[in-house]
């Protein structure tokens, strides 16, 4: 491993598309060379294109459907199992064969994310395979990618930044990170995608970012990507007289995003042939609207005078006009289906449907019900209205965002753009306080690996860099002793294993509870994240809580090596936290004497 | 794509672009295979005949050069993934109503689009605007400009600029894998 690496890669591991980009650390402190790296992949059996995105597209292909000399890459030979355009290409087809969305099963906390079960349903002769192994994947392709092009830098050898969701659990933070590891990166580092996102904004504005924010000023990040919506506070305080960020709350997970808004105008069009023509569609002219609905939105949205735009459908055959579909999509199909539908006008105090984790929202199910993203976000900012009080002083009913920073290909369109800022304006209006302003000079595409790249160079202590910790306290179930009631569940306390905000490279003292562990066996311990208690340090026992307050994640698990005991003994030990240098947190168990440490598991493996 | 603007709603209008189109692509096709010639003459492409006898210079070789069409293979392929485009030009139109011809002229027309923006970058020759008057100086590029017309004496030339003329600033075509078959312009497709 060489001394200093030579670029900072930014690594945007997105669920629909995945973006690579680097700054070069030899290039000059003041114009850094920040360039979007070009992603050669197969688009079609026997293509090989070079793009800046990489679909996050996994397609196992069959082996009497292609040849593997149709398969090869610049830097191999080929393999039936492959990733980007033609994945999604292929899959479009064949989804049976199609692995898609895994990151969102990364944090999908009902299943087991090492285990193979993607793709979903698919026939016997399909390998399966786990969304680990899917995530690693597209990292090895941009891995194979770029030590093809950069044979003397090997990426592995770079300082990588892989960005993650802000809403990521610690459980799909690790997983991420092993993916990483798997492919062999040394440097790694996450960061928050939302973060990415402000540090892509800073970087574009130069120094004069510090001349559109002031001291005072809370920044909302809304990210709403193809999968995802992703909501983060930043707050601009002062240090030392400079101005600095502090990214302040995070939201919860949202499986919404563009992908959604495609489908339920393709759903829209269909409805309307069957009840206005009389039509029955076939899936495959399903598909391909779904496709002439993303282009003929994007006309749409944008603000001008064009009413509708045809959506042609031509027959499969070669006789192209034989059984053409013809319709169109008006302007007020989409300002109803998206505008109204995914941003309608709705109160502050508005509550989004319940249906919130595990509702793994996948091509082809409705999203009827809680698909308004302004309802998420007004539930946000209630939730974390006191979030601001630590920086700036001051409870609200809700908190009051001055600046907006918009990320994600579908806030492009100015009418979806212009509509969520109309909303939380009006918000801001009802409760006095001034509007918020639209940070300009934001990528929406490519901000998260632009800004993780320049991360990676801002680390070096080149400029401004956002201070935030963990975005939520943790917490680990309790069982209480008492007899047992009949029909009663026993009760629990949580106690506080690792505070809000506890930074990178800080750690707690175990805590004075201890818990029995049997040694050879696995303890699973009830485990709960708080993006509210702020306050909690570590070792607080909560009695009660309300529902709001904490959400269970996935259970974690501890299992003492043998060495050292007898299968069956228990052993006291007590529970301390720290923040590794990836940002992503460890919780230990030690016990009463000794120097060992154990690590807990934040994911439950399976133990056949 | 940043220009998504609005089509011409007659179908005169959408058949004029189509042709337009389809005309336009066939050129960059014959283009492409001439340009991947190497020699980068000025070259008909009635391949198989002899040369014609009018030999201007003492070089025995013959001046035109045919050259193994793979990447005008490869454009046809993307055209017909893309926008259908062999499909539409072997379809008889009679017994069609325009409107019918009109919505698929559309499917051709996005998709040949998106080939050409993705695939090259066009330039126009000229920048004056068309229907302007013009001259050509001594010396000007005959390839870069047909004149028309009355063509006689000597240049300059004064006339109208009746098309600005494209050129080809930069293509970048998918990358082919050694075992693929080019010719395969659209696979057969069975649904099992």
């Amino acid at each position: 491993m060489s001394d200093t690496p030579r670029f900072a890669v930014g690594i945007d591991l997105g669920t629909t598309n995945s973006v690579l980009s680097y700054v070069d650390l030899q290039s000059a402190a003041d114009q850094p060379v920040h360039e979007v790296f070009g992603i050669e992949q197969l688009v079609q059996p026997g293509a090989v294109e070079t793009r800046r995105q990489l679909p996050s597209f996994l397609y196992q292909c069959h082996e009497s459907e292609i040849s593997v000399g149709e398969l090869a890459l610049p830097w191999s030979d080929g393999n039936f199992s492959v990733v980007g355009t033609i994945a999604r290409n292929l899959g479009a087809k064949t989804p049976l064969r199609l692995v898609a969305s895994a990151k969102s099963w990364l944090c999908h906390s009902g299943v087991d994310r090492r285990s193979g079960f993607l793709p979903l349903n698919a026939p016997e002769d399909v390998a399966l395979i786990s969304p680990l192994e899917a995530s690693t994947a597209y990292l090895r392709h941009l891995q194979q990618n770029w030590d093809h092009r950069n044979p003397d830098f090997p990426l592995a050898e770079q300082d990588v930044t892989i960005t993650v969701p802000a809403s990521f659990d610690p459980a799909a933070r690790d997983l991420t990170a092993e993916a990483a590891k798997q492919i062999g990166l040394q440097r790694l580092t996450l960061l928050e995608e939302p973060q990415a996102a402000v540090y892509s904004w800073v970087k574009s504005c130069g120094e004069a970012w510090r001349d559109q924010v002031q001291v005072g000023d809370i920044i909302l990040v809304v990210d709403v990507g193809g999968g995802t919506t992703d909501l983060s506070l930043v707050a601009v305080t002062e240090e030392e007289g400079n101005l600095s960020l502090n990214r302040i709350a995070v939201g919860e997970h949202i499986l919404l995003g563009g992908d959604n808004m495609d489908l339920a105008l393709a759903y829209r069009i269909k409805h309307k042939l069957e009840q206005d023509e009389g039509k029955s569609l076939q899936p495959w002219q399903i598909q391909a609207l779904t496709h002439g609905c993303r282009d003929a939105k994007e006309t749409l949205l944008l603000d001008n005078d064009i009413q509708e735009v045809p959506l042609i459908v031509p027959s499969r055959g070669s006789k192209l006009l034989s059984n053409t579909l013809r319709t169109e999509l008006t302007r007020e199909e989409v300002e109803q289906t998206l505008v109204e539908g995914f941003f309608p006008k709705v109160q502050v105090s508005d509550q989004p449907q319940r249906a919130r984790r595990g509702a793994l929202t996948q091509m082809g199910l409705p999203y009827a019900q809680d698909a308004a993203v302004t309802r998420h976000l007004a539930a946000f900012l209630c939730r974390q209205s006191d979030a601001a009080e630590g920086a700036l002083g001051g409870a609200q009913n809700f908190i009051k965002p001055t600046a907006i920073l918009l990320n994600g290909g579908v806030l492009k369109a100015p009418k979806l753009a212009n509509r969520l800022l109309s909303v939380i304006n009006a918000w801001l209006g009802e409760a006095g306080a001034e509007s918020a302003r639209l940070l300009d000079g934001a990528d929406l595409d490519l901000g998260v690996a632009k800004g993780a790249a320049y991360y990676g160079y801002v680390r070096q202590g080149n400029g401004v860099r956002i201070r935030g910790g963990l975005a939520s306290a943790y917490y680990v179930g309790i069982e209480s002793s008492m007899p047992a009631v009949p029909g009663m569940p026993v009760p629990m306390q949580a106690l506080c294993v690792a505070p809000f905000g506890m930074e990178e490279g800080s750690a707690t003292t175990a805590s004075t509870q201890e818990f029995g562990l049997v040694v050879g066996e696995p303890v699973e311990f009830r485990f709960f994240g708080s993006t509210v208690r702020r306050d909690d340090i570590s070792g607080t026992l909560l009695d009660s809580w309300s529902d709001d307050e904490l959400e269970e994640l996935s259970p974690i698990q501890a299992t003492l090596p043998l060495d050292g005991g007898q299968p069956g003994d228990v052993v006291p030990v007590r529970l301390a936290a720290r923040v590794n240098e990836l940002g992503t947190l460890c919780l230990e168990a030690l016990p009463r004497q000794g120097e060992q440490r154990w690590q807990v598991e934040f994911e439950v493996r399976n133990h056949s | 794509m940043p220009y998504e603007l609005s089509m011409p709603t007659s179908l005169d209008a959408l058949h004029l672009v189509l042709a337009g189109t389809a005309l336009l692509l066939l050129l960059i096709t014959l283009l492409l295979v001439l340009k991947r010639g190497g020699g980068g003459d000025k070259a008909n492409s009635s391949a198989k005949e002899p040369p014609s006898p009018k030999q201007q210079s003492s070089i025995e070789t013959p001046m035109l050069n045919t050259k193994d069409p793979e990447s005008a293979f490869q454009l046809l392929g993307l055209l017909q993934q893309e926008a259908r485009f062999v499909d539409f030009l072997n379809e008889d139109l009679t017994g069609f109503k325009d409107d019918e011809v009109g919505a698929v002229a559309r499917v051709v027309h996005e998709g040949s689009k998106k080939v050409l923006h993705q695939y090259f970058q066009l330039e126009p020759i000229r920048a004056e605007d068309e229907d302007s008057q013009i001259t050509l100086q001594i010396g000007f590029s005959a390839a870069e400009n047909r004149v028309t017309g009355n063509v006689s004496g000597e240049p300059p030339f004064t006339g109208v600029l009746v098309h600005r003329g494209w050129r080809v600033t930069g293509a970048n075509l998918p990358k082919l894998a050694v075992s693929h078959d080019p010719k395969i312009v659209a696979p057969a497709e069975v649904e099992l």
